[in-house]
């Protein structure tokens, strides 16, 4: 029997679940040559700004046990470049849902790139981040209060027709307190969750590793954690969740989607192996096939 | 990029810490560097290509850390996932006719390709390769054979003219019409700073997902800001900023 992949974020068909994170895939661009991008249920692509950003000073990069920590500092080349340049280049050459990762530092700076994003054709879904950890005064600062978190919702959705997702951060006591907020505000959906605030040292140098001391982590180790997050935000709140976080293969999709996610984004899994994306996507139907799954809508938050 | 299973065909130890390893396999050719997977470990370990020919790829690496300890310890036979055919490498082409190559301890084997490439395009070649002591020096008689002149310094004056490349650049003063290398940041800086005329360095840095999509090893230069493992890893000496 032929599986049906595809499920439905507000309203857009994804052939698939599987969407590669916001950081961890470029523009979609960079891989366009190394990969039929049409694979893929969807692309997040890397965090946008108004203004172009250098990012943080180097090393950026620091490896774990089962992960690894990042503090690239949305290095990115502003929101006018994104929709003029990224989108149209990618929707030449890819089909999927395009969803633009807009970060700020105040909230007319979310305002004014969400606009922007809203106004871009090639963009099917806008995915507000308050959770990077890796810039001071913005970012993460919004998303570690309900009460913030509530306030960038509300300002977006004023500006956006488009479905608006907000990305929240695992570094707070109650993340269900904040995803209701952002519900209540008027947020379309969740992305959940961005990376775990880490640190590691370099014993010999006596120094931390990260230029910036600190960064996110991420990769297979958090994702217990993030599935529990993703289990208690998705049976708290009725819009859609993209389940985020350790995500590694076709296994950890079908375990994401069970907890409550509508869609699955691969994040760290790509730096290890680009191919990561189109190798789960393809293992899907065979391990429907092995779990008696038809459709994988049938198993959304089923446990 | 590609992304295949390689066999270890050689393992072996040439100097203090350093390892020869060949690789069999089909993956792309060309590129600078390969991305090799280390079994338990998340990222994987960019290393520079020494010898590329029909599925075979010679690399030379030193112990740095665990994931590089565990990579010296595997044996002729075992499997390694590799990413082959990643990075920006040296450009023969922008030599007229004398290249002077200039190598810093495990900058030295890229060195040798480019120096193969030269060679077979007619250019003459001088290389010049530091290390720290002489138990540290390797791919000399490689070198020699694919170069018109090989001059070496040690800091410990064991082997070659005692000091830094600088100082046996100095004493031997090559001809030369184009520079490229690759070593220590310190020393591709010095070798920037004091050599005239046009040239261009392979630099390091920490990396991520070593294909350009991830913006972990981004770097300034005077055009602005560059990944280090899609734009690069070598750039022209002119957009450099130290």
């Amino acid at each position: 029997m032929v599986k049906d992949l595809s499920v439905d974020l507000c309203g857009i068909r994804l052939k698939n679940p599987v969407v590669p994170a916001s950081g961890t895939f470029g523009f979609g661009l960079e891989l366009a040559g190394d990969m039929d991008l049409n694979v893929l249920g969807g692309i997040s692509l890397k965090g946008t700004t108004r203004e172009a950003r250098y990012g943080n000073p180097t090393p950026r990069i620091a490896e774990c046990e089962g992960g690894m920590i990042n503090s690239v500092g949305l290095q990115n080349p502003g929101i006018d470049v994104l929709v003029g340049e990224k989108v149209p280049s990618l929707r030449k050459v890819y089909d999927g849902c395009i969803i633009a990762n807009i970060s700020g530092f105040s909230l007319d700076e979310y305002k004014e790139c969400c606009a922007k994003a809203d106004a871009c054709e090639g963009i099917d879904i806008i995915e507000v981040n308050i959770s990077c950890p890796n810039v001071h005064n913005g970012g993460m600062a919004f998303g570690t209060s309900a009460a913030s978190a509530a306030e960038v919702t509300a300002a977006v959705k004023a500006v956006c027709r488009k479905p608006v997702f907000l990305k929240l951060s695992p570094n707070v006591t109650d993340i269900v307190s904040i995803a209701r907020a952002c519900e209540d505000a008027g947020a379309d959906g969740l992305t959940l969750v961005n990376t775990f605030l880490g640190m590691r040292i370099d014993i010999v140098r006596r120094k931390p590793v990260i230029a910036n001391k600190m960064g996110g982590f991420s990769g297979r180790a958090i994702f217990p954690i993030a599935l529990r997050m993703v289990y208690q935000v998705a049976h708290a709140c009725k819009i859609p969740v993209m389940g985020c976080g350790g995500v590694a293969t076709a296994r950890d999709v079908v375990e994401m989607i069970m907890a409550g996610a509508t869609a699955v984004q691969v994040g760290a899994e790509n730096l290890r192996n680009p191919f990561a994306c189109p190798e789960i996507a393809a293992a899907l139907p065979a391990l429907m096939d092995e779990l008696n799954i038809n459709a994988l809508k049938d198993i959304i938050g089923t446990v | 990029m590609n992304k295949s299973l390689y066999t270890i065909a050689e393992n072996s130890l040439i100097a203090t810490k350093t390892y020869k390893m060949v690789l069999e396999g089909n993956g792309v050719e060309g590129g600078e560097f390969v991305d090799i997977g280390i079994p338990g470990y998340f990222l994987r370990r960019p290393l520079s290509v020494c010898d590329c020919e029909e599925g075979r790829l010679t690399l030379v690496y030193k112990v740095v850390g665990e994931g590089t300890k565990v990579l010296s310890e595997m044996a002729v036979g075992g499997k390694l996932e590799v990413l082959t055919g990643l990075g920006r490498g040296f450009d023969p082409e922008a030599c007229r006719e004398r290249a002077l190559l200039v190598g810093g301890g495990l900058g030295v084997p890229p060195l040798l390709l480019l120096a193969k490439r030269l060679k077979a395009q007619g250019k003459h070649v001088t290389a010049v390769l530091g290390f720290n002591k002489a138990d540290e020096i390797i791919l000399a008689d490689e070198f020699r054979a694919v170069s018109d002149e090989v001059l070496i310094s040690t800091v410990d004056g064991s082997v070659g003219e005692k000091g830094f490349v600088t100082d046996a650049i100095v004493a031997g003063k090559p001809a030369y019409d184009y520079f490229y290398t690759c070593g220590p940041m310190v020393m591709m800086k010095v070798v920037c700073n004091a050599l005239e005329g046009p040239g261009e360095a392979s630099l390091e840095e920490r990396m991520g997902c070593g294909a350009g999509f991830c913006y972990g090893c981004s770097i300034q230069t005077k055009n602005g800001p560059r990944r280090v493992c899609k734009d690069g890893p070598v750039f022209k000496k002119e957009e450099l900023i130290w």
